[in-house]
């Protein structure tokens, strides 16, 4: 009897690129279901139009590289750079801002390196540092969170829908009837105005320990990061590195001078650290690639982004300090090659 | 009774993988009967082949040594039953993927008569050690874990080497394969008195047996027997169960916590290890003069109809050992010799049993993967590779062909043991990559290595033009000098005899 060659293992992998992201995209739901809960629908129509620019770039792309689309685009990492790009995004942005953050990110960070595998910058915070400092207005306009003690104008689907659409409120509502600043903002000009820690802290935006809103998105983050570790779709060093290096820098400031600076647990649960730490940081094709350097890249991000919020002119700060560490990746990776077995440790060579 | 786990070294990665063994292991093994044909490679093990001493028509009994060991690292074949020669011809063999190479092919006749067998020394204990690794040697005995090595120049090797552990590996970590798990409950005593053979013929004071956890009917049939034995010098180990803990290095790595150097043998921190099926052979040699003519080897895998482990000689088919245990079942797709994750696929199942054969796998195929996908770099094959190299690092370079990088990220530590492709979500064949770019490297050192000698070849060619231009140089101006010395007289002589010349003509 006659059998076909095939080379060693012969043991299929349980795992694929598709279910990855997948995995991804289904445990940000909740945290996705707190953001519209506090800031409105706006979520779901950047959503929408982040999806259909991201998809379409990438199609665009790969008929013009020769290639399937749908080679590409069914491994939905397009989709995850969608829903992050929709994360930093304000819940009332413009259709083409959203749409020039998802073109950049797919077209320039993504396609013009070679697509999945080969781009060393993170797609989403590529586009979405594109359009903070091309239309700085419309992607800091955030809306207050929903809050039951604060009176507040809330525009429904159809205003949210027509903003979306056309980039202009109802007559009778003006831009500052409706937006108010994120907790790290107000944080950010409160402390350089020289107001005191606990006095910015009295403003009720400032919510338990993140901000109003923002900790609950955060707290239902960290459940959807937790799950992808136990499902190893993510392993611990880079959330542990970003953690850690935040946590460290901004203790050690804080202990120094606790007047004038924002509590480690303020700076952990408001903004999006926590998306940073399990999600946007632990992106694997640009992010450093063994154990240890995993670590210390996450470490390197979660410093970058005290340092932004503590001096920069940024009030997060995340998409700057992950895009910087990307550039340092191939530094990290030749510095921290883990010790091949039986080889001499680099204590023993003198 | 179980064996203490402890004093263990860390082994980085590694995969916990659905073991698939019961199948073959819920009946006892059985004996496959002699076949009306034997086939039996001249080569079954590393090294330069076997040469043939016997004759097409001649009559050959089991036992009788066929061909003899020649050159480096060979081992000779004996006949695994009675019969006659009728060929020396190539025929399809396993470590070639089922292409030919040189097989003696002895005719059956069934009687299974057995050569005459020499006087054993009751007492091996009264042997120097050199007197009995020359006997191991003419044994036929090869390292039965799959590598072949021929066990007497092992043994050689490491004599000369300062030895701390003699370890036997029970540690059979590939799912499916269950021949040794089956050898240690049925040839206990065997395995233990090859292991004691062993530490006289090395002068070694400690031999410990590893046994992986998941073969608990084993590990108690070892420590009662040892217990029987009360030899102190044995020590039973047990580790966990996780491939690859079962390759020698690795094992080195896990019973002793030291790491043996890049390139070189587990002799350079001290230890020796031997495969328990190596040992057994051992003892039947040592103390019954059988040769190593047979071997258990486990057949399985959804293509066969009933999965089991058999002792069958060496030489029988894969065909026949098939159509032993019951044939195959339509499922059958891919014939596979060794394990499903280091086998070796073969085409046709005419290839022989040979002295490496540890499992006949018989899968269906697996459904399609998909495409192979661009590396994210996800870096799961690094947390896995017990090497702990990057793989995912190697692969690009790999692809990039960058010579340098590809060595200085290890890719000549790579053992091969395939565990980085099972959690690649790009399903990338990155063994195989790996394997062939090892190739590559290999063709490229030899293209160096020819290019090195014909630069040789040609300067030294040169020097000796330029030595015979000297030569010549030196001679006419010899002749000059000569010449001018002679003076007129001398001058006048030679155009004369010229002239002379000239007129003869």
């Amino acid at each position: 009897m006659d059998f076909v060659r095939r080379e060693a293992p012969y043991i299929a992998p349980k795992v694929d690129v598709a279910s990855m992201m997948l995995h991804v995209m289904a445990a940000l739901i909740p945290a996705a279901l707190a953001h519209v809960w506090y800031f409105g629908p706006g979520f779901l129509c950047n959503l929408i139009v982040a999806s259909l620019f991201c998809v379409g770039g990438e199609a665009l792309m790969m008929r013009a590289r020769g290639r399937r689309p749908m080679a590409a685009i069914s491994d939905y990492s397009v989709l995850v750079t969608a829903v992050l790009l929709t994360f930093a995004l304000p819940s009332l942005t413009p259709w083409w801002v959203t749409a020039t953050g998802s073109l950049f990110a797919v077209i320039v960070a993504k396609h013009l390196y070679g697509g999945l595998g080969f781009n060393i910058f993170n797609p989403a915070m590529a586009g979405y540092v594109v359009i903070l400092v091309a239309f700085p207005m419309e992607v800091n306009l955030w809306v207050a969170p929903r809050m039951g003690d604060i009176d507040y104008q809330y525009l429904t689907l159809l205003q949210t829908i027509n903003y979306t659409m056309t980039g202009s409120l109802p007559e009778a509502l003006a831009f500052d009837a409706v937006s108010r600043a994120t907790p790290l903002d107000a944080m950010q000009s409160g402390l350089r105005t020289m107001l005191t820690y606990s006095e910015v802290r009295t403003d009720p935006i400032m919510g338990n320990f993140g901000g109003r809103g923002w900790e609950w998105i955060s707290n239902l983050t960290l459940a959807g990061g937790i799950w992808l570790l136990i499902k190893k779709v993510i392993r611990w060093h880079i959330p542990a590195g970003v953690i850690a290096g935040l946590l460290v820098s901004a203790s050690i400031m804080y202990t120094v001078d606790p007047g004038s600076n924002a509590s480690p647990g303020f700076h952990l649960f408001a903004g999006s650290t926590i998306l940073c730490a399990f999600f946007i940081a632990t992106d694997p094709v640009s992010a450093a690639t063994s154990p240890k350097g995993r670590f210390v890249y996450g470490v390197g991000i979660g410093l970058l982004v005290f340092v932004i919020r503590r001096w920069g002119s940024y009030a997060d700060g995340v998409a700057f300090a992950v895009l910087l560490m990307n550039m340092a990746t191939p530094a990290i990776d030749y510095l921290t090659r883990p010790h091949i077995v039986g080889h001499a440790r680099r204590g023993d060579r003198e | 009774m179980s064996a203490p786990t402890y004093d263990l070294g860390k082994l980085h990665g590694g995969l916990r993988l659905p073991a698939q063994k019961s199948a073959a292991t819920a009946m006892p093994f059985q004996k496959v009967p002699v076949p009306s044909q034997l086939v039996l490679p001249i080569a079954q093990h590393v090294g330069d082949p076997s040469h043939p001493i016997v004759g097409i028509g001649e009559r050959v009994l089991k036992g009788q040594l066929i061909a003899e060991a020649d050159g480096t690292l060979s081992a000779p074949v004996h006949a695994s039953s009675s019969g006659k020669v009728i060929a020396i011809e190539p025929w399809p063999v396993s470590r070639r993927n089922g292409d030919n190479a040189p097989c003696i092919i002895i005719e059956c006749d069934g009687e299974d008569r057995h050569i005459e067998r020499a006087e054993v020394p009751p007492v091996y204990d009264s042997l120097p050690p050199d007197v009995l690794l020359t006997q191991i040697l003419q044994g036929g005995i090869v390292g039965l874990g799959g590598a072949v090595f021929p066990t007497a120049q092992k043994l050689m090797q490491a004599v000369t080497c300062e030895l701390n552990y003699l370890i036997l590996n029970g540690v059979e970590c590939e799912p499916y394969i269950s021949c040794d798990d089956v050898l240690m409950r049925e040839y206990t005593r065997e395995i233990v008195g090859g292991a004691q053979i062993l530490l006289h013929a090395l002068n070694l004071d400690i031999a410990y047996i590893v046994v992986e956890s998941d073969k608990p009917e084993a590990i108690h049939k070892l420590a009662d027997e040892m217990a029987e034995v009360g030899d102190e010098r044995l020590v039973l180990k047990q580790v966990p169960t996780i491939y690859p803990s079962g390759g020698e290095d690795q094992l080195v790595q896990l019973v002793t916590n030291l790491e043996v150097p890049s390139g070189g043998l587990p002799t350079d921190v001290g230890c020796l290890v031997q495969n328990v099926a190596t040992s057994a052979a051992i003892y039947e040699w040592v103390f019954k003069h059988e040769p190593l003519i047979s071997r258990m080897v486990t057949v399985t895998g959804d293509g066969v109809a009933q999965p089991m482990n058999v002792v069958a000689r060496l030489g029988t088919t894969v065909a026949d050992i098939i159509n032993f245990v019951g044939g195959y079942t339509d499922r059958a797709e891919q014939l596979i010799i060794g394990g499903p994750m280091t086998g070796k696929t073969v085409t046709t199942d005419r290839v022989p049993l040979v002295k490496a054969t540890n499992c006949i796998l018989v899968l269906s195929e697996d459904p399609a993967l998909g495409p192979e996908m661009p590396c994210i770099r996800c870096g799961e094959c690094a947390e896995v590779c017990p090497i702990q190299l990057l793989p995912q690092q190697l692969f690009w370079y790999a692809c990039a062909d960058d010579e340098a990088k590809i060595r200085s990220y290890g890719l000549t530590d790579c053992i091969e043991c395939g565990c980085c492709d099972l959690v690649c979500p790009s399903h990338i064949p990155l063994t195989f990559d790996f394997r062939m770019a090892k190739a590559r490297i290999r063709e490229m050192a030899d293209e160096k290595a020819r290019a090195e000698r014909a630069r040789l070849r040609f300067e030294a060619r040169n020097e000796r033009l330029q030595n015979e231009q000297d030569g010549r140089d030196d001679e006419l101006a010899q002749q000059k000098e000569t010449a001018k010395r002679a003076g007129a007289e001398t001058i006048a002589m030679i155009i004369k005899r010229s002239d002379k010349d000239r007129g003869k003509r």
